[in-house]
This record gives structure tokens, C-alpha cells and sequence, in this order.
């Protein structure tokens, strides 16, 4: 059941989700599970990561493992149907604000990358400048440029570009696509639609009519070079959770206009290294591990300014043991420690206090900076004439394979 | 072959950037390019062009009367009291491709400048003109900082003003602030034995491409320098270069990790853990621990051929019948 969200009824003090702002309640932490309410998606259980596992013939990725992919609406449809033979297409997108990348900004990505060689199924990628233009105030060639510099560290993160189409709005928006924006624009009223994102009367036209930019994608008819004739073709969707507004919007529209709903599969947020209160923000270089960022800023960074829940001596913490609820390096290890054997281990020996917050630390650096070299060597790989072919209206005649 | 004084007032005429020239005899010092254009309304500039310990380059192009310290530069950079020196002449010829005395913000349309960085004087952005060398002392241009940066755009780079006069402290919670102008993926070009194949003839670029234009040199510019940023490294991926789409590159690259990870898997103690099965315990860890590794290597390497193919195909000329 499609739960819509009505942001003018919210009390002051609950937690804040949507696509322009996330803040927990009091300061705290993010309650998934009041989220997954109120929005009306579903928990990933374990049934799910294990009939992935047998459907694919692979280890199953490790976000879905540690429940860090944890919500998802119609994903059981879209395995039921690959089961009867039936692809599907994959959906994910960036809004180019600011050319540092931070590990946050990753993991949608890099999830993504596993979906397309897991279900050998091909992916949009839609870059929204025009909502940073609108939304930062940036100027559009900034805005476009940004779209590109950040395309360089999308196609770092590993896709094939005999199944990828990455577009940039302002290039794109036109023709079969422009015709959907207008289907999905007809059937969502204005008040439905300050409903869902809060726009105010002081909010300028372009917000307003930015929403079916980011729903049309969904329907594979947008993209007649790729999908013609497919019109029955399944778009699941790997994104963050606080986009879900634009996608229940999406799915309240799909039957209306005669396309299949859109699926979705939905991740938690990347905390910051100074706890979990919130997302990363591009603006603080402290709260964020960059893709720019050197082995030596990495070790600072995370010896510096993670949080931990270290006791405040040797003593007390040997006696204790940490607090795993809330400590950052034990986060991020979930997130990037592929093995999950070491991380239990870890998380035991520092849970009773036998290892310490340096070590922890140490290992997390580790791990980081193994990430962030591997990224830097495959963007250093990345040529713009490959940004301009993987960006090119062009057809993937192999994107099933 | 790098760019000459032509090709880049042609190049400058194309982006509609406003400018003006002004030919005199050859000269190698601010004091000298004074002589003949210091009471023509422009500003001069003047250009260091810099090398820190681990051979990474640096243009620093100001204002003339703007005071730069290398050694509160060195330590904003995060490099250090004494990191930066003047570069050597030869380094002069061979990156920047420009005479003594030429060094100037325009020598990175070079494909060999790629990886110098370029600190720019803030003062620039306030003048009304400003005055270079288009790569060749025999000449100085006048444009304002708006047209530089167009041109820089043009070439891919982006154009970031900074104060150079300014000292903050750095220390360790004060991270060096100009520490993003450090190249991260430079090149050792000391010790490179192979450059850029002789670039396409500029007139086959194409109008504004970024710098790293026809794809056919895309394939030799990538970074195959052997030294690196210091870090401890597990001993599998001791190469940083990706191999473009050179199937003999690759090929050795992927022989290189795998058998680093062999080396490292038989040792006296695995042998006498294992004895008879060494074999296949070596083998399932090095296809456990590689697979990944070695996937994203191909997939980097199907990309960039796919692209070198699209490339040759937007612009192959159709049979004539």
C-alpha cells in the first residue's frame, strides 16, 4: 500500500527525509524502521539476498549482505519475473552539485555495477544538471560541466559500456522523453506535488516542474535508441532511500499512463566520520573520505575526525569493551570489509574490548585506501572521448548479454 | 610536437577570445619584455615553472609585482618547507615545450604539460589586462583573466585563482590549503623513456577538444611512471598504471598481479602447511582474491577499445559510390 507522505503535516521534532535534506530527530540517529514506515517500502530480508544469490551464481554483493541495500518496493516482482526469463533495465542517477566525490556518493554506484554484471541487464545513468542549476543556483555550462567531470568518476566505478547510457538532462530532455515528462506532469496536481516535496509559493516554476525529469526514466519508452519496441520492459532502481519521494510519485503515475511501476532497492546513508547523524556533505572535507583523497589524508582523516566508541582509556575500554552501536570505524568496515569473517572478528575482539580503537582504525585506513587508489587508477583511465561515448544516443545492441 | 605561437593565436581566434598581440625581439626577462610592452596599458605577468622532490611540476603565473615565496608556497602545497625548486631547462623543453625565458599559463595545451598544475594569481581576475608569452619570447598577447580561463576550459583544465601572497599557518589541524594542486597521478618524467607518440598534426584536432583529444593518444599518455605516492601497499598491486587498450599491456599487467599474489602464496610455511595440495590452494586463493581485480582491469580495457572505435566512427568518411 502506497503511503503518501504529507511533509505540512509534520510535526517540528521528526526526522526530516527527502531529496534536499536529511537530519535525524533530536540529533540522533536515522530510524530506518519508522522511515520504512512511513514511506511504505519493504525490508529486505535475508530470503531475498539468498534467492539473488541462487538466481545470479555469485556471492551475493557485500551491501546486500550487511543490509545496507535494506528497503526495496516490487523487487520480489522483478526477480520473479527474471526467473521466467524476463529482463529487466537498471536506473540510477547522480545530481552533479560538486565535482568532490565522497565515498557516500559511491555506493549507489558501485551497488549498481554488481546489479548489471550479477543480472547481465543494461543501465541508464541520469545526470541532473538542471536540478543542480536550479537548486544550487549554479549556471547551466557549470552545472554541465560538473555532469561531466562527475561522469568521469561514475565510469571509474566499473561499467560496461557496451551496456550503459549515461545522459546529462540538459542534453537529453527532448523528444520520446520530453513526451512521457508531459504524460507523468499531467497526471500529478500541483497540490499533490507540494504534498510530496514542499515546495512553497516562493519556490520558482523550475522546481515545481522538475519532478517528471527524474520519474520518466523510469519507462523505458523514453529511450526509443535503446528500448524500442520494449515497451514491456521492467526498470528497477538502486538508490539511496531519501529519493523515494520522487519514485512514489513515479508509481502513483506508471498504471495511469500504462507503463509498469518502477522497482526500487534502497540503501541507508553513508554516515559521517563525525557520527550518524545525517548524510555526508560535499561542503565539509572533514565529515567525508574523498576520491581525491591521498593515502595520508585518508589515515588523518579517519585518526582524526571519526567517531568511535572507544572508551576514554585503555583501562576503561579493555574492561568495557566499544560501543559498536555508534562507532564510526566499525560502520565504514560493514559497508567496505568484503570479508565477512575478519569483520566478525573485528567486531567481537573490539566489542569485549580486546582490540583497540587504533587498530580498528588502522584496518579501516587500510581498506579505504585501497578503495579510493583502485578508483583513482580507473578514472585516470578515462578519457573524455570515453565520457562522449558513453554519453552518445546510440544503440547497445549487446546489453542483454 | 608541441603547440606553436600560431597554432594558439589561431586557437585563441577560434574560442571568440579578445586579444591583442604585439611582436619584438626575443626576450628572457620580465625586465626585458618591460622594455617594450610595460606602457601599454596591460599588466605583466610572471611565470615560474616549478618541480617538487617527487618530480611533480608546477606553473605559478602572477602578477609581476605579486611576492611569491616558494617556501610558504612549498608548505601550503603540504610539501614541506624546502619542497619546491626551480625546474630544470631540460624539463622546460620537455613538458612545457617552450624556449627559456617562455614560460607561460598556454604551455598546458601540450599534451606533455598534462599533469603540471597551474596556480594562478588571483591578482589576474581585477585587471582589465593582462600580458603573456603565447609560447615563443617573441611575442606578448593582452587578455583579461575571463579569456584565459575560457582558453584553459577549452583544454580541459579548470581555471582556479588563488592569493599568493597570503601565509597561512599550516600545521596539523591547519591542512596545507593548496594541497589540491598537488598531481596526484603524475607521471616520474625523469626517468620516462617513452612520450606521447608525436601527436596527431594539431590541425587534425578538432576545434576545442580537451587535452587529451585523438584517441590515439590516449593509448601511450597514461601514467606508467613507477614511483608513486608513498602508502603501504599490499604486495599485488605494486603497478599503478592501467593499460589502456594495448593487449600487450594488459596481458602483462594481469600476469604481472598474478603472479606477485603466486610468489607471495608459496612460501616455506604454506608448502610444508599444504605439501602435495599447494597447488590447488594457491590456485583457488589467487582466483578468489584476483577475480575481482582482474574483471575491472578487462572492463577498463573494453571500454577504452569500444571508445577508440566509436571515436574512428563518428568521424570515418562514408564510401563514395
Amino acid at each position: 500500500m502506497e503511503k503518501t507522505e504529507d511533509k505540512n503535516q509534520q510535526p517540528e521534532e521528526e526526522q526530516v527525509v527527502n531529496p534536499w535534506e536529511v537530519s535525524a530527530k533530536d540529533g540522533g540517529k536515522i530510524d530506518y524502521d519508522k522511515l520504512i514506515d512511513k514511506f511504505g517500502c519493504q525490508r529486505l530480508d535475508q530470503s531475498f539476498v539468498d534467492r539473488v544469490q541462487r538466481l545470479t551464481s555469485r556471492p551475493p554483493h557485500v551491501f546486500l549482505r550487511r543490509g545496507v541495500f535494506f528497503a526495496h518496493r516490487d523487487f520480489n516482482d522483478i526477480l520473479d519475473a527474471y526467473e521466467r526469463g524476463e529482463k529487466f533495465y537498471l536506473y540510477t542517477g547522480r545530481g552533479p552539485s560538486s565535482e568532490a566525490l565522497h565515498l557516500g556518493h559511491l555506493i549507489p554506484f558501485m551497488f549498481t555495477k554488481y546489479l548489471q554484471d550479477a543480472f547481465k541487464v543494461p543501465l541508464v545513468i541520469q545526470l541532473t544538471d538542471d536540478e543542480k542549476c536550479m537548486w544550487k543556483n549554479l549556471s547551466v555550462e557549470e552545472s554541465q560541466r560538473l555532469a561531466r567531470e562527475n561522469a568521469k568518476d561514475i565510469i571509474a566505478c566499473g561499467f560496461d559500456i557496451s551496456k550503459t547510457f549515461i545522459f546529462s538532462d540538459f542534453d537529453y530532455v527532448g523528444g520520446a522523453f520530453y513526451k512521457n515528462m508531459v504524460k507523468v506532469a499531467k497526471c500529478v496536481t500541483y497540490n499533490k506535488v507540494v504534498g510530496i516535496f514542499g515546495f512553497t509559493g516562493e519556490d520558482h516554476i523550475g522546481k515545481v516542474s522538475f519532478p517528471p525529469v527524474q520519474a520518466v526514466p523510469s519507462f523505458p519508452s523514453s529511450f526509443p535508441h535503446l528500448f524500442s519496441g520494449k515497451d514491456n520492459l521492467r526498470c528497477l532502481i538502486p538508490c539511496a532511500i531519501d529519493q523515494d519521494p520522487y519514485f512514489r510519485m513515479t508509481r502513483d503515475v506508471a498504471p495511469r499512463i500504462g507503463y509498469h511501476k518502477p522497482a526500487l532497492i534502497e540503501s541507508l546513508f553513508f554516515p559521517a566520520l563525525q557520527g550518524e547523524n545525517g548524510k555526508m556533505s560535499a561542503s565539509d572535507p572533514n565529515s567525508a573520505i574523498y576520491v581525491t583523497d591521498s593515502a595520508k589524508d585518508i589515515k588523518y582523516k579517519v585518526n582524526k575526525h571519526a567517531f568511535t566508541g572507544g572508551q576514554e582509556s585503555i583501562e576503561k575500554h579493555r574492561q568495557y569493551g566499544a560501543n559498536l552501536e555508534v562507532d564510526i570505524p566499525i560502520k565504514y568496515l560493514n559497508f567496505f570489509l568484503e570479508d565477512d569473517a575478519e569483520l566478525e572478528h573485528i567486531k567481537k575482539e573490539y566489542g569485549a574490548g580486546r582490540m583497540l580503537t587504533g587498530e580498528v582504525k588502522k584496518r579501516l585506513s587500510e581498506v579505504l585506501t585501497e578503495l579510493v587508489e583502485r578508483h583513482r587508477r580507473a578514472r585516470a583511465a578515462v578519457t573524455d572521448e570515453m565520457v562522449d561515448a558513453f554519453m552518445a544516443v546510440r544503440p547497445l545492441p549487446n546489453m542483454f548479454d | 610536437m608541441g603547440y606553436s605561437k600560431d597554432q594558439l593565436l589561431a586557437r585563441l581566434k577560434e574560442l571568440q577570445i579578445e586579444f591583442s598581440q604585439y611582436e619584438h625581439p626575443v626576450v628572457l626577462t620580465v625586465e626585458a619584455q618591460a622594455k617594450y610592452v610595460g606602457n601599454m596599458g596591460g599588466v605583466l605577468s610572471k611565470n615560474l615553472f616549478l618541480k617538487d622532490k617527487k618530480h611533480r611540476y608546477y606553473v605559478v603565473s602572477a602578477l609581476a609585482d605579486t611576492k611569491v615565496d616558494l617556501k610558504v608556497l612549498s608548505q601550503r602545497l603540504g610539501l614541506g618547507k624546502g619542497g619546491l625548486r626551480m625546474a630544470p631547462e631540460e624539463a622546460l623543453g620537455e613538458i612545457l615545450q617552450v624556449p627559456l625565458g617562455c614560460v607561460t599559463p598556454f604551455a598546458v595545451v601540450n599534451e606533455s604539460a598534462r599533469h603540471v598544475s597551474l596556480l594562478l594569481d588571483q591578482g589576474f581576475k581585477s585587471q582589465k589586462c593582462c600580458i603573456f608569452h603565447p609560447l615563443s619570447n617573441d611575442m606578448s598577447i593582452f587578455l583579461n583573466a575571463q579569456g584565459l580561463d575560457k582558453f584553459l576550459k577549452s583544454v580541459g583544465r579548470n581555471p582556479s585563482y588563488i592569493d599568493l601572497e597570503a601565509n597561512p599557518p599550516v600545521g596539523k589541524d591547519q591542512p596545507p590549503d593548496l594541497a589540491a594542486f598537488v598531481p596526484s597521478d603524475s607521471p616520474v618524467l625523469s626517468d620516462l623513456p617513452e612520450k606521447a607518440p608525436p601527436s596527431q598534426d594539431s590541425t587534425g584536432k578538432s576545434i576545442g577538444a580537451a587535452t587529451n583529444s585523438a584517441a590515439v593518444t590516449a593509448k601511450a599518455v597514461k601514467p606508467s611512471g613507477n614511483a608513486q605516492n608513498v602508502k603501504e601497499k599490499p604486495v599485488d598491486s605494486v603497478r599503478p598504471s592501467i593499460p589502456a587498450a594495448d593487449a600487450g599491456k594488459f596481458v602483462e599487467e594481469l600476469l604481472d598481479r598474478a603472479s606477485a599474489l603466486l610468489l607471495s602464496e608459496i612460501s616455506e610455511d604454506s608448502i610444508k602447511q599444504h605439501g602435495g595440495q599447494l597447488g590447488d590452494e594457491v590456485a583457488n586463493n589467487i582466483k578468489k582474491c584476483l577475480r575481482e581485480d582482474l574483471k575491472n582491469l578487462a572492463t577498463i580495457f573494453k571500454n577504452t577499445a569500444y571508445t577508440e572505435g566509436f571515436y574512428a566512427g563518428t568521424r570515418y568518411q562514408p564510401k563514395r559510390l
